[in-house]
């Protein structure tokens, strides 16, 4: 026993002299941000003030709630390569419903709550075949999330025919306005994209710190075997986690068809590892169990704020992904100096 | 204690003639856990030298030090009356140094003859000569008695088929000393015959061997030298000649160390738990694991399920616990048929498992030690849909101190701790989840020897409270401690029911475990 006790202190004594390291390698996506933003503003006075501050977190909040959903799913050790496409067929979907839906000899024109939430029950739906898939019938998660990838993009081609539904604004006289507040309303000056973000984010941060179901997330992203053993509903949780993945991909999909006022089946193309990128740049393992939505949301930032800098200071679009590419191989590799320390001591 | 203990201490400097391998003052260090302190071992040259002792006692890190698999933190490797470095299995393999492994090696997707020859094919002139390897595993599988098809896959063969394979990859090698952990452990006492007498032949052409079993008896009928290990230390060594099985047991276990005895002045309880004709299919093959048994465990009752690897206990305890479906039979829990429940609404009703791998199926080990203590109930702090954090500290102090958990504190990662200390919390784990019935599979397993007491005694305080215990061991030593009725089970079936005052060999006995002569 006496060897337990000193290695202990050995251990804490390690800690103590490499705290700074430890801090900035911990905080690393929130430093990273504070470069970019520092960097950039020297480069160009237009990036540091609060109205592009704003338009810039707007372009973030689209992949940020994808991210979110993502986040959900890697902390269980799965991943979810549908949301981007999930996120184009919602806006169709919501197009489609805005057009009127012909039901016998009439057309209905559901009113904007009704189709919200129909989309955000088409999220849904994807995430529970997804959930369903991996948990019950043992389908790698990558491979059942690729093959909706391409399901939910070619049902939301074959619904507009490869068209784009342009009129979202609806018609007073049909009662089904307001689509558009969503993308272009703004509460005390800051865009409803943001602040449904911000909801998303502090109610899926309160679950995962909070709530039973973060601990069995946590748990059973760590080791399903003893989250099992000790009585955690496992398949269950991975079911839910697919599916509120597929709602946040939903939510993203009607800000950004609010945010164009056009619904495009192509929508969101690639989105998705956009999203892995910022839960990865976030601090998250892919292997499960570790990760934060704090970090999360600052990985989004960082990837969202880099490549809105590269466009104001005009460096070419092509630069920015070789950037972008950069950062997230970055990224994993301070993940995995992370994960080995820790695993070391 | 028996006497020739210490007379035969081995010396500095190895005997050319006699000694062709040695470890000198070897340690292994697992983090915070000491594997090894201060090793010394001798193989001699020609002889069958047998390592003894319990689970968690180092044998098998000595041996994979011994092999190259892993590095000793300090001591030194003499091959030769050389110091050798054996930086890995390839190395150790070119100084003619083979490893047969416990935990089998094999790719189970690919063929007998290419594991036989995984990393060292036969190059022939056109890439690798497949027929030249073909005719040397069926030589010899010839040599084995077996009749193993080199093309066949491993995934289609037997488990003791598989391992007839590992020993033939090893025979491959033409090492001149032969490691062979637990070569036996999933063979028939056919099979045991015919590595036995592969192991005489061996000897005969002068190749060295090292051998470890847990059937003491059979490693006895073919040792010529025996060397006991106990918590990492050579407690004693001595020729074949002096020794007999009672010098091994006493050795192995230690006398002095006290594991408790039964709580008593207390009356059992009601029946807690009933099993009744359940049968378990084993996961390898379609056969029964677990064989149309009965069991009833009172109230304040500790039972002790003794039994060889392969007996079925592990697959009694998981069945039991919801975690494999039985084909047949009942678990009932208070009179109530809780066989249709899952393993949370097991847990909520008291009936709870501690598994024997903690690694593997009972830590979460990317959590810290609080979140892992408090994994298995957390409804009990749940208020709406927020967890109470005022709550879960105090159960998780609670906890700590009630299961004696040393640790910096609960939020110190679960990989800190020493392995006594982790299966501590793996038990106080479901030990707040207030159980009537806690099963325990190997609760010993890989923990040293005062962790070990210390967990007998919290089973032993819990029991004086109504607690219902089950525990499982493959250490004889461990059933004549806390438990007031010892299960011996072989084959799925219970072989024999001893009370706490029987003896060492009649339990081993009905293991089976002297069968083999």
């Amino acid at each position: 026993m006496s060897a337990t006790s000193t290695n202990g202190t050995a251990a804490a004594k390690k800690s103590g002299s490499f705290s700074l390291i430890k801090v900035l390698l911990e905080g690393r996506a929130f430093f990273a941000l504070i470069a970019i933003i520092i960097a950039f503003s020297s480069m160009s006075p237009n990036y540091a003030s609060v109205g592009n501050f704003l338009i810039m977190a707007n372009h973030v909040a689209i992949f940020g709630l994808l991210a979110i959903g993502m986040l959900l799913v890697i902390l269980n050790g799965g991943i979810d390569l549908s949301v981007g496409s999930v996120l184009g067929l919602s806006g169709v979907f919501a197009g489609w419903l805005m057009q009127g839906v012909e039901v016998g000899s009439v057309i209905v024109y559901p009113p904007v709550w009704a189709v919200v939430v129909l989309t955000l029950c088409v999220g849904a739906t994807v995430g529970l075949v997804n959930g369903i898939l991996v948990a019950f019938f043992n389908v790698p998660a990558f491979v059942a999330t690729l093959g909706s990838l391409y399901v939910a993009r070619g049902v939301g081609l074959l619904m507009t025919n490869g068209l784009t539904y342009n009129n979202l604004s609806g018609d007073p006289s049909l009662g089904n306005t307001g689509f558009d507040w969503l993308g272009f309303n703004r509460l005390a000056s800051v865009p409803i994209g943001v602040i449904i973000f911000t909801v998303i984010a502090v109610a899926t941060a309160l679950l995962l710190t909070r709530s039973a179901f973060g601990r069995w997330l946590y748990a059973s992203g760590g080791n399903e075997r003893a989250a099992q053993l000790s009585g955690v509903p496992v398949k269950r949780v991975q079911v839910i986690v697919y599916m509120l993945s597929g709602v946040c991909a939903s939510v993203a999909g009607l800000v950004l068809s609010s945010q164009l006022t056009s619904a495009g089946p192509t929508a969101g193309t690639t989105y998705e590892l956009t999203a892995i990128a910022a839960v990865v740049i976030g601090g998250a393992a892919l292997t499960g169990g570790r990760g934060t939505v704090l970090g999360t949301v600052l990985g989004a930032f960082v990837i969202g704020f880099l490549s809105d800098g590269l466009v104001i200071i005009g460096v070419s679009a092509y630069w920015q992904t070789v950037f972008t590419g950069a950062v997230i191989v970055l990224a994993v590799l301070l993940n995995s100096i992370q994960y080995s320390g820790t695993r070391r001591s | 204690m028996m006497s020739p203990t210490y007379e035969e201490t081995p010396t500095e400097t190895p005997d050319v003639a006699e000694i062709v391998l040695a470890a000198r003052h070897v340690t292994k260090s697992f983090g915070p856990v000491m594997a090894l302190k201060g090793v010394n071992f001798d193989v001699h040259r020609g002889h069958v030298t047998t390592l003894f002792g319990e689970n968690g006692a180092g044998k098998s890190t000595l041996m994979k030090i011994l092999s190259g698999v892993q590095k000793p933190t300090t001591g030194k490797i003499i091959l030769d009356s050389q110091p050798v470095e054996l930086g890995s299995t390839t190395e150790a393999q070119e100084l003619g140094i083979c490893i047969i492994h416990q935990e089998l090696s094999l790719a189970p997707n690919l063929t007998v003859r290419d594991n036989i020859f995984m990393g060292r094919e036969i190059r022939g002139r056109f890439g690798v000569d497949f027929a030249e390897e073909e005719r040397q595993v069926r030589k010899l599988m010839e040599e084995l008695e077996e009749d193993i098809d080199p093309l066949a896959k491993v995934e289609d063969l037997r488990l003791g088929q598989q391992q007839i394979v590992e020993i033939a990859r090893a025979l491959s090698v033409d090492a001149r000393i032969l490691i062979m952990d637990e070569p036996t452990s999933a063979l028939s006492a056919a099979e045991v015959e015919v590595l036995f007498k592969v192991i005489h032949d061996l000897k005969a052409k002068g190749v060295s061997i090292v051998y470890i079993s847990h059937h003491l008896e059979e490693a006895l009928t073919i040792t010529d030298h025996a060397v006991v290990l106990r918590d990492g230390t050579m407690t004693a060594y001595a020729p074949r000649a002096e020794i007999d099985l009672e010098w091994i047991v006493c050795n192995m276990v230690g006398e002095n160390f006290d594991l408790g005895s039964p709580p008593t002045g207390y009356d059992f309880g009601a029946p807690a738990l009933s099993i009744k004709g359940l049968s378990v299919p084993s996961h390898t093959d379609g056969e029964l694991a677990v064989d149309a048994m009965d069991l009833d465990v009172k109230a304040g009752e500790i039972v002790c399920i003794y039994g060889l690897m392969g007996a079925g206990r592990t697959e009694l305890l998981e069945c039991a616990a919801g975690r494999i479906k039985p084909v047949a039979g009942s678990v009932e829990l208070h009179g109530h048929n809780v066989s249709k429940l899952t393993i949370s609404d097991r847990i909520q009703s008291g009936l709870v498992l501690v598994p024997e791998d903690r690694q593997r199926d009972g830590l979460v080990q990317t959590m810290t030690v609080g979140r892992n203590l408090s994994l298995a109930s957390i409804q009990n702090f749940t208020r709406g849909l927020f967890t109470s954090r005022r709550q879960e500290a105090e159960i998780v102090e609670d906890s700590i101190r009630d299961v004696t958990v040393k640790t910096d504190g609960p939020s110190a990662m679960i990989g800190s701790l020493s392995g006594g200390n982790q299966q501590k919390v793996v038990i106080g784990k479901m030990l707040v989840t207030d159980p009537s019935v806690i099963m325990l599979d190997e609760p010993s397993r890989g923990i040293d020897i005062g962790a070990k007491a210390e967990v007998f005694r919290i089973l032993a305080e819990r029991a004086r409270e109504g607690l219902a215990v089950i525990y499982t061991t493959s250490e004889v030593s461990e059933c004549l401690s806390i438990a007031h009725r010892i299960i011996v089970m072989r084959r799925g079936k219970i072989s024999a029911e001893f009370s706490h005052d029987t003896t060492k060999e009649a339990i081993m006995a009905a293991s089976g475990e002297s069968l083999v002569h």
